[in-house]
């Protein structure tokens, strides 16, 4: 070895040994996360699981949800309200003395911006408002600033107020800081551009840097009005590979993993060091026969396919925690869920509702399959579960992508998917499960019950109803009646509930998975 | 003796015509490029239309109402017929505009360059590791072969060659970072160290250096080395194995025989003498191996979370992002041709017949 090899060699140890052993910052939590969803960063525009969740610890809205206390609606931004008798006007009370990261103070003006922009600019999540009787051309007139702390909404019919209060717990109800915006506009379009990179709230942090598809970095707002997080920074960085993040747990070079798979969370139990924290998100697994299809036509097929999946080996073999069995279209904690699970696995009695509808030997039919896991090894499942009562199920691999084309054209035959709420209140689910305007391929709404060709004048009518239903208990009722009809008649096969579950180093603490991306806040997170 | 006299001679004539004849060979590569790239785009565009994917949907999602997916589909020009489209799309080309991106609401531009550089310092080092330890192995499995030391060569490009990338990645992480804890984990450079490299280049390591940050440098280096070391036995398995067949080639020759006869020392023969007439062929091998690799390796980006060109075509094309894929697939294009263009030229530089 020669004089320049030896230099060579120790230069490159040298450089092997530095920096192999960084611990995250005091006072910044790291987490990593698939973040690839995320297509803005606009409240108004957001509506992919990591944008809302980034949107959620930016924004502050009038009302939100209180997590610990049964999702009851408490004020926010707005310190009090009133409803008029009609259920029309609901007028709003601003917190005093709340301001937005720029320092500008946040008024009744903001408000009216906000709504103005969310409802003008109707990109995604927009519909949420709009549900409401808001237009471009009249929301300056229905949403009014009466007094610099002051708001008034009126909505186009007496809604339950549930239903409106719910839906401004969601992203798209976020106050933008309507002076910084309107710094930023390009081409009259509301600082869309703008907002989707950057942010104007006045929520518990503000947008450090965001690189798409890399990180983003939240610095926390010290003058936040519910008090400063508990921690200085949060970085979120994108990790797509789960044994990646379970390394970098491991290593202590993060402190929370989002995205494990179920084996990773059973290899880190052994692991002193880490823990694991859960919560019940609102994703529901189901299976959407499309009655299109002769066999699925006949309400005794359907009924036998939901006596025709072995749910508790399933939950057990394959979802191991990271999904629960659930039958109804309401996810365990909106307004009116019920728990009641009827269904479980008898071949049985699913051959003798077959023999009944004339198909005493089965039939063959197709399922479109998104190639990721669970939704395969699921599919498979329910392959094996089928062929026992004659069922010859072929499973059709496709990407996320392509599937849900097919699904919305409802072309398929079967589709095993996922739904997930738009917004905190039993309406949006109870839309698109139960409510069918029109069943003909000119349809405006295009909702899962149309996508599964299911005709359904009377149910669609009773669920119209139930957004008009003043009183909450009763709304409750109704919801828990149309359910339990729901999963006797339908072609939904409902299975499983989703919970989230995430890794985390024993350091941290504080951190509460909510029901929806709308309530995974970071403020509450601490390292000691 | 005599080829350096019948040079000199002709040299003095022949230079205006040998301008004349360059001039032809540019024009006739320029056409050539020209053509290729406008190929590519129309395939490329071509298959992304095919696939059964709604782009509209990665940019409303799925639970859009008919009137916002309507609005998304007219601003993405997608109710224009095809040939309409690939033409606007074309046209923007020509003026340096490669559209936006639906995923990252940015320029796919600006969006290229902040992947590209991470994939060219990985490629890079990849393809130097891969040169390093290359050639010598297959030299020496040449010149031993059928002894140990080819067994040796043939094993290690067995091994490098038919190994899954992916798999190799993830045990290296968990030897060397989780393990042994000697290299940094995923990702381009430690969470630390983030804020205080300004991208200049793009690429870490020269942007950390210029800045006079070394610490920066370091574990830049310590997260770079790991993912660079698994796409360079890759190429090194490559480089490895065609580096044995050419100086198989060469040491039959007759001049070989003659040199050793002439009692010139083997090492002599071997580096000096057979190894230099293998360059031209290797050049391109190495040329080709590393475009290969500047495409952007989209496993190893993924298990190594680094934000490379390879994982932002293939996100892009699954969310059918249509600027991105097409962006993306023009760059990966131009770097191919201009690689080989490249081979091309240093193989005429080191082939005294073209010289």
């Amino acid at each position: 070895m020669n004089r320049y090899q030896l230099i060579a060699g120790t230069m490159l140890l040298a450089l092997l040994a530095g920096g192999a052993h960084a611990q995250t910052p005091k006072d910044t939590i790291v987490m990593a996360k698939q973040i690839d969803d995320i297509i803005s960063l606009d409240p108004a525009e957001a509506f992919e699981f990591s944008g809302v969740e980034v949107g959620a610890n930016v924004y502050d809205k009038l009302i939100g949800v209180d997590l610990a206390n049964g999702n009851k609606l408490v004020g926010e931004l707005a310190e009090s309200w009133t409803v008029s008798p009609d259920n029309l006007v609901y007028t709003f009370k601003l917190r005093p003395g709340v301001k937005f990261h720029s320092g500008n103070p946040l008024t009744a003006t903001d408000v009216v911006y906000s709504f103005q922009r969310a409802v003008t600019l109707n990109k995604s999540p927009g519909f949420i408002l709009l549900q409401f009787g808001f237009t471009k051309e009249n929301v300056l007139e229905k949403v009014l600033a009466t007094d610099p702390s002051t708001v008034a909404i009126t909505v186009s019919k007496p809604f339950a107020p549930t239903f409106f209060l719910n839906c401004l717990t969601s992203g798209v109800a976020g106050i933008v800081d309507s002076k910084l915006v309107q710094a930023n506009i390009k081409d009259g379009d509301f600082g869309n551009e703008w907002l989707k990179l950057n942010s104007a709230g006045s929520g518990a942090y503000s947008v450090r840097a965001y690189r798409p598809n890399e990180q983003y970095a939240l610095e926390a707002n010290a003058n936040w009005y519910k008090g400063a997080p508990k921690n200085k920074r949060v970085i979120v960085r994108h990790v797509p590979e789960p044994a990646s993040q379970r390394l970098l747990l491991e290593k202590g070079d993060i402190d929370i993993a989002r995205s494990l798979s179920k084996d990773q969370l059973a290899a880190i139990k052994s692991n002193t060091d880490l823990g694991t924290v859960q919560g019940d998100k609102g994703y529901i697994l189901y299976l959407g026969l499309n009655t299109k299809n002769q066999n699925f036509a006949k309400p005794e097929v359907r009924e036998a396919m939901k006596w025709l999946v072995d749910y508790n080996s399933i939950e057990r073999n394959i979802l191991e925690g990271t999904y629960k069995p659930h039958q109804a279209f309401l996810p365990k904690g909106f307004l009116g869920a019920i728990d009641d699970k009827p269904y479980k696995f008898d071949p049985a009695k699913a051959k003798e509702l077959l023999a009944k509808a004339g198909l005493p030997n089965g039939f063959t039919v197709t399922m479109d399959v998104r190639n990721t896991s669970p939704i395969t090894e699921i599919a498979e499942a329910i392959q094996a579960n089928w062929a026992q009562a004659g069922i010859k199920l072929e499973l059709i691999p496709g990407d996320g992508k392509a599937t849900l084309t097919k699904y919305r054209a409802r072309t398929h035959d079967i589709y095993i998917g996922q739904w997930g709420p738009d917004y905190l209140d039993p309406h949006t689910n109870a839309e698109t499960f139960a409510i069918n305007e029109n069943n003909g391929e000119d349809a405006k709404s295009k909702t899962l019950a149309w996508r599964n060709a299911w005709d359904i004048p009377e149910m669609t009518k009773v669920t119209q109803a139930a957004v008009l239903e003043r009183d909450g208990v009763k709304r409750a009722e109704t919801y828990g009646n149309l359910q339990r009809q729901h999963q006797q008649i339908s072609p939904f096969v409902i299975m499983f509930q989703q919970v989230e579950v995430s890794a985390q180093r024993k350091t941290i603490s504080g951190w509460v998975i909510g029901p929806t991306s709308d309530t995974n806040f970071y403020a509450p997170i601490v390292k000691n | 003796m005599e080829s350096a006299t019948t040079a000199a001679v002709s040299a003095v004539p022949v230079r205006p015509w040998r301008l004349l004849r360059w001039m032809h060979v540019i024009g006739r590569e320029m056409t050539t490029i020209a053509i290729t790239i406008f190929g590519l785009l129309l395939i490329t565009f071509l298959i992304a239309r095919v696939i059964p994917i709604d782009p509209v949907l990665a940019v409303v999602g799925d639970n859009a109402r008919p009137d916002v997916y309507e609005n998304a589909r007219l601003a993405m020009g997608l109710d224009k017929p095809l040939w309409q489209q690939f033409a606007i799309y074309v046209g923007k080309v020509f003026q340096g505009d490669l559209g936006k991106s639906i995923l990252t609401a940015k320029p796919v531009a600006e969006d290229i360059r902040r992947v590209f550089p991470a994939t060219l310092e990985l490629a890079t080092l990849g393809t130097l590791i891969g040169v390093a330890f290359g050639i010598p192995l297959g030299v020496a499995g040449a010149v031993a072969q059928g002894r140990w030391p080819d067994q040796l060569a043939r094993i290690v490009g067995l091994v490098g060659y038919s190994i899954p990338i992916f798999w190799l990645g993830l045990m290296a992480l968990l030897l060397f970072y989780a393990k042994l804890g000697w290299t940094s984990g995923p990702g381009r450079i430690g969470i630390a160290y983030q804020d205080f490299v300004t991208p200049v280049t793009g690429l870490i390591l020269v942007d950390a250096a210029t800045q006079g940050e070394w610490d920066a440098f370091r574990n830049a280096v310590s997260h770079l080395i790991l993912p660079a070391s698994v796409l360079g036995l890759f190429s090194m398995a490559y480089i490895s194995r065609m580096t044995r067949s050419f100086m198989i080639a060469e040491l039959q020759q007759q001049y070989i025989v003659a040199a050793r006869v002439k009692g010139l020392s083997e090492s002599r023969v071997i580096w000096r003498h057979a190894l230099r007439n293998t360059i031209t062929p290797l050049v391109t091998v190495i040329a080709l191996s590393y475009a290969h690799l500047l495409e952007g390796s989209v496993l190893t980006e993924t298990v190594f979370a680094w934000p490379g060109l390879g994982r932002y075509i293939t996100t892009a094309l699954l969310n059918a992002d249509m600027n991105g894929v097409l962006g993306g697939t023009l760059v990966v294009g131009a770097v191919f041709i201009g690689v080989n263009l490249l081979a091309d030229i240093i193989g005429r530089i080191f082939d005294p017949r073209t010289r």
